[in-house]
């Protein structure tokens, strides 16, 4: 094995350019004759536009060109399209049109309805304010609760009740009989809070048009440049995709934000041939907290039915759901087949029924968060199982071994649709509980009662669906879109290699994994091997990064890739030594005829294949370049077990974590370093949800948390050093075995954290408190 | 941000000149709370007067049982002042723990005591401490000086040039901090001085003010058992989504006792 192959920690190869200054996000990009945006937004969460005069605006200095929603409605342009269909109890979800700029009504604080284009950015900031917009303000249902009940202000008039869509999940007459047999039942009502992705890099976009070429050229801030190209091209503004580029460049975070077509990209690059100069917008701050989509947004009641061993008999969620003004990319599939799919968790649950209401507000759209929808399934399922344990004096780890699905029981089938691929669930608990060290709680607990705090414990067993997706499973599932994933590796004539994926990285760290699993299987340098990605003229196609599938669907085309690049290398070496192609072998980069010493090198097949001098070209053709997709036989799921410990200040209400134990299975690890990385920033995310992060919005629809004066991201100091660690049962239906690590400790962190702080707070009477536990809420509770 | 002119003031009359010339002046000191606000576009002032480059408002002086802090001078030069932390150690750690690195490299004094925010960790020390303003025409009584929120005794044009400190027996500084900007939620500054026990109250109410009934009750007993079972008052005190009144005036007590205690 090289020494920088498959499960060697290497040191990122894209860190230098990142830490030296040397990336190229979108903001660096600036095009000759380039024009600056900016979007005229309502302040307002409900108005009527009743009318629109940019006359004083158009005659400011600098200003280039003014569009508003009533010119982009009269170019007869498509609106933002959804690219997943939910079908409810009673019929296909209620779709409303999204129109890229809004004409007759804005349906949240940030919706935008007119742009500015100057020659520079002040310019089109000091007309964007000349614009003069007359609003007639209507009422609005700025919450779940507020949506839903009689009366309320409507958001659509094509969604009565501001019912997006009432779906469910398994049969409930079924699940309501577990229930009548059980020897106890266990009640919560959850809050899965609202959260701002904020993302390092704000959301920028420059779009340009050819007038020579007629092709239009956008670059845009994206975790999946094919599917905006796919989306804004046919569905928004009915541009043919040959003569439209979108690039991702290096992009600064994403968490799932940059995954969607938003209004900007479909504007700047309608308005860029309009005024046929580039044009380049980015986001403020304070924009970003108004217009990227938010994440979760759930309230949950949730009933678990045991018999008197503590077996569970049943599980039933009710669940109503955000998605905010406008139904995003993915947001109807977030609160379905993301979640109740997950709610058997590692467990035997033998019958679930799970219902959703999905609801529109005067609120920012709701989609995909890290993890989306599993958070909130973990967050249900390891409160419920946790809380019953409790109930039942049961220790909650004996509980849930009680009830995990055993490692001999793979493939298991759910009463939930999904079928697990493999998982050694009782590993990973032990694992985090040794090094969590739980059998030593209670004498911590006692000397932490001695300094005045409250001690608590809590466990989180975790299970996601990753390596999204299998297209035919989520074709049937209302996806509009396969989720298959393609490489490309261009084997040059000296044996360098570029690596051309549909995935895309925003600080996942691509360019060094898959350049490990390159240098691995063709025995090259990792030095010689370059990894791109996110440009739609580069790459054949691609379906982007999210759902921790970068590794498990396009580490596997790679994979794929790199057979065809193999077995046409050993026949080129077969013909340069003379031998039956059945006879070559490979390994580190050396082919050999079997029973012989004879050999040839990787660089001397490849040189061969470009300068193919004695070469059989009837029989094989030259190059050395190879494609293949690969369409995944099912998800993966990655599980594991994370343990926190926290102790209260009941003076303050301060939450501190003290201790984190992680033990996570992610199928096989290509570079533990990376993983290891992603799994803290991942826990952090969480801790932040779980401590920290609250969007609140006030009843009039404004957001009350639009700036880092008011919404808490986690720092450094929130949180202790965390003790992480890994163990392996390979993905059986991929070529690497790979699950996925991305989200894991945004989906397991919440509910361990939630749990300690009840555990902490059981003590003294509390029963409930709800995301984030502030210090306020946390005291508030103590003293209610 | 809008438009406005730029001007650098060479010495500190020279700012006062420039600054009554404009038709809508501002002075700028480490422009931590001006600069955010102009980029938000917040304020539209035609003239900002950038007293960075007046020597003569930087330093720290300790003499006669006095820290003398010149206006222009950082947060972070008070917090690693080693006279300082001999002479008030709880105001090197008050200016310690303001803002982040950034803020307290680029944050001023005078900037802080003058823009009054009821949230700033430096007014509790100036009151805790009896402090003396130092303005280009008088001095002020720190007692006097804070009138409200982002309001101060110092009249149109008028520079603040040092904060001056008498040392005191012993004093403490502790805050809770608001979790996301890290302002005081309440923080409460408590000195013993010549002149009695002081207990200086930030981050509660609309601006810094004292707790007579806790200073009263230090008086005969400066222990955090004195302060047992007391809290502020509610009425008055900031109510927003961080924090209840209640939980504010609750506030107050455990950090007076916890500041008490760390007086030693």
């Amino acid at each position: 094995m090289p020494k920088d192959g498959i499960g060697a920690s290497v040191k990122r190869k894209e860190d230098y350019r990142f830490i030296t200054g040397q990336g190229a996000y979108t903001d660096d990009i600036d095009r000759p004759g380039q024009t600056y945006a900016v979007f005229v937004r309502s302040p307002h969460a409900h108005a009527r536009i009743a009318s629109v005069d940019t006359s004083a605006a158009a005659a400011m200095p600098g200003v280039v060109k003014i569009l508003t929603g009533a010119d982009y409605a009269a170019d007869g342009l498509g609106g933002l399209p959804c690219g997943w269909q939910v079908t409810g109890k009673d019929g296909p979800m209620v779709e409303p049109p999204h129109p890229p700029l809004a004409a007759d009504r804005v349906r949240h604080v940030g919706d935008q309805l007119a742009v500015v284009i100057a020659n520079s950015a002040a310019e089109a900031r000091d007309a964007a304010e000349a614009v003069a917009v007359e609003y007639e303000p209507l009422a609005a249902a700025a919450s779940i609760d507020a949506a839903l009940s009689p009366g309320a202000p409507q958001v659509h008039d094509e969604a009565p009740g501001n019912l997006c869509y009432d779906w469910e999940l398994g049969d409930k007459a079924d699940v309501d009989a577990a229930f009548a047999g059980a020897h106890h039942v266990t009640r919560v009502e959850l809050v899965n809070n609202r959260l701002v992705p904020n993302a390092m890099e704000p959301r920028a976009a420059v779009a340009e048009y050819d007038r020579a070429t007629r092709e239009y050229t956008l670059y845009t801030t994206s975790q999946n440049p094919h599917v905006i190209r796919l989306l804004m091209g046919a569905f928004v503004l009915q541009l043919p995709e040959h003569r439209l580029r979108v690039v991702a460049p290096d992009v600064g975070g994403g968490f799932g934000s940059k995954i969607f077509h938003y209004a900007e990209e479909a504007i700047l690059t309608w308005a860029a041939g309009k005024v046929a100069r580039p044009i380049k917008w980015t986001a403020e701050r304070a924009e970003s907290f108004v217009t990227d989509a938010h994440g979760r947004d759930h309230v949950t009641v949730a009933e678990l039915a045991l018999d008197a061993d503590g077996k569970f008999l049943g599980l039933k969620v009710d669940t109503r759901a955000n998605m905010g003004a406008y139904l995003s990319t993915f947001a109807p599939c977030v609160p379905t087949y993301l979640y109740a799919t997950l709610l058997a968790g590692q467990y035997t649950t033998p019958k679930i029924w799970c219902g959703v209401q999905a609801v529109f507000t005067h609120t920012v759209p709701v989609d995909a968060y890290r993890g989306a929808g599993r958070p909130e399934a973990t967050f249900v399922v390891e409160r419920i199982v946790e809380t019953a344990a409790h109930e039942m004096g049961i220790d909650p780890a004996e509980l849930r071994r009680r009830n995990f699905v055993p490692p001999d029981a793979f493939p298991y089938q759910t009463p939930v649709a999904l079928v697990y691929d493999s998982g050694d669930y009782e590993g990973t608990l032990a694992a985090a509980l040794a090094d969590a060290d739980y059998n030593g709680f209670a004498a911590r607990r006692t000397e932490a009662e001695a300094r005045g705090k409250l001690r608590g414990i809590g466990l989180s067993a975790y299970i996601e669906a990753c390596g999204i997706a299998p297209s035919a499973v989520v074709g049937s599932l209302g996806a509009r879109a396969g989720l298959y994933e393609c490489g490309e590796v261009r084997v040059h004539p000296t044996g360098s290699v570029t690596f051309f994926t549909g995935t895309h990285s925003h600080g996942q760290g691509h360019e060094t994994t898959f350049a490990q699993i390159i240098a691995e299987r063709l025995g090259v340098d990792i030095d010689a091997v370059e990894v791109v990605h996110g440009d739609t003229s580069k790459i054949p196609f691609g379906m982007g990064t999210y759902g921790s599938r970068s590794l498990a669907v396009g580490g596997s085309a790679l994979s794929r890739a790199l057979d065809k690049v193999e077995t046409k290398a050993k026949r080129i070496a077969a013909h340069l030594m003379e031998a039956s192609e059945a006879d070559i072998e490979f390994a580190d980069g050396q082919f050999t005829v079997a029973g012989t010493d004879k050999s040839v090198g990787f660089g001397d097949v490849a040189l061969t294949a470009y300068v193919p001098h004695n070469y059989p070209i009837e029989e094989l053709e030259p190059g050395l370049d190879e494609t293949a997709y690969y369409d995944p036989a099912n998800f993966t799921f990655p599980a594991g077990c994370h343990v926190c410990e926290v102790e209260i200040d009941p003076d303050t209400g301060a939450v501190e974590i003290v201790n984190f134990a992680a033990s996570d299975d992610f199928g096989n690890v290509i570079n533990p370093m990376i993983v290891e990385g992603q799994v803290h920033g991942g826990i952090v995310q969480g801790v932040g949800q779980a401590l920290l992060e609250g969007c609140v919005y006030g009843d009039d629809g404004q957001l009350a948390t639009g700036s880092y004066m008011d919404y808490t991201m986690p720092r450094a100091d929130d949180v202790p050093s965390f003790t992480v660690s890994t163990r392996t049962t390979p993905c059986p239906h991929n070529p690497l075995g790979a699950k996925g690590c991305g989200e894991a400790g945004a989906i397991a962190a919440p509910a361990a954290v939630m749990n300690a702080v009840h555990h902490a707070l059981a003590s003294r009477g509390v029963s409930r408190i709800d995301m984030p536990a502030t210090p306020a809420r946390v005291w508030q509770a103590l003293n209610a | 941000m809008h438009d406005f002119t730029y001007h650098a003031a060479g010495s500190v009359a020279d700012a006062a000149a420039k600054v009554a010339g404009g038709e809508d002046a501002v002075l700028m000191a480490g422009g931590m709370t001006l600069l955010p606000t102009l980029k938000q576009r917040l304020a539209q002032p035609s003239d900002v007067v950038d007293l960075a480059a007046v020597a003569e408002l930087r330093g720290i002086q300790v003499s006669g049982g006095a820290v003398t802090v010149g206006a222009m001078t950082v947060h972070d030069a008070v917090a690693n002042s080693s006279e300082v932390a001999a002479a008030i150690p709880a105001l090197a750690d008050v200016a310690g723990h303001i803002g982040d690195p950034q803020v307290r490299n680029r944050g001023t004094i005078g900037g802080s005591i003058a823009n009054n925010d009821p949230a700033a960790d430096y007014p509790a020390a100036l009151v805790g401490l009896g402090a003396t303003v130092c303005t280009d025409r008088r001095e002020i009584a720190a007692d006097d000086f804070f009138t409200g929120m982002f309001e101060t005794a110092l009249d149109e044009g008028e520079i603040v040039t040092a904060v001056r400190f008498p040392a005191p027996e012993t004093a403490a500084y502790v805050k809770f901090p608001n979790p996301a900007s890290r302002y005081a939620i309440v923080g409460v500054f408590v000195a013993r001085t010549a002149g009695g026990v002081r207990v200086a109250v930030t981050g509660a109410a609309g601006c810094v003010y004292r707790e007579t009934a806790m200073e009263a009750a230090l008086e005969g007993n400066f222990s955090a058992a004195a302060l047992e079972g007391m809290t502020a008052s509610a009425d008055d005190l900031n109510e927003d989504i961080h924090a209840s009144a209640e939980y504010r005036a609750h506030l107050v007590g455990v950090m007076a006792r916890r500041a008490v205690a760390a007086c030693g």
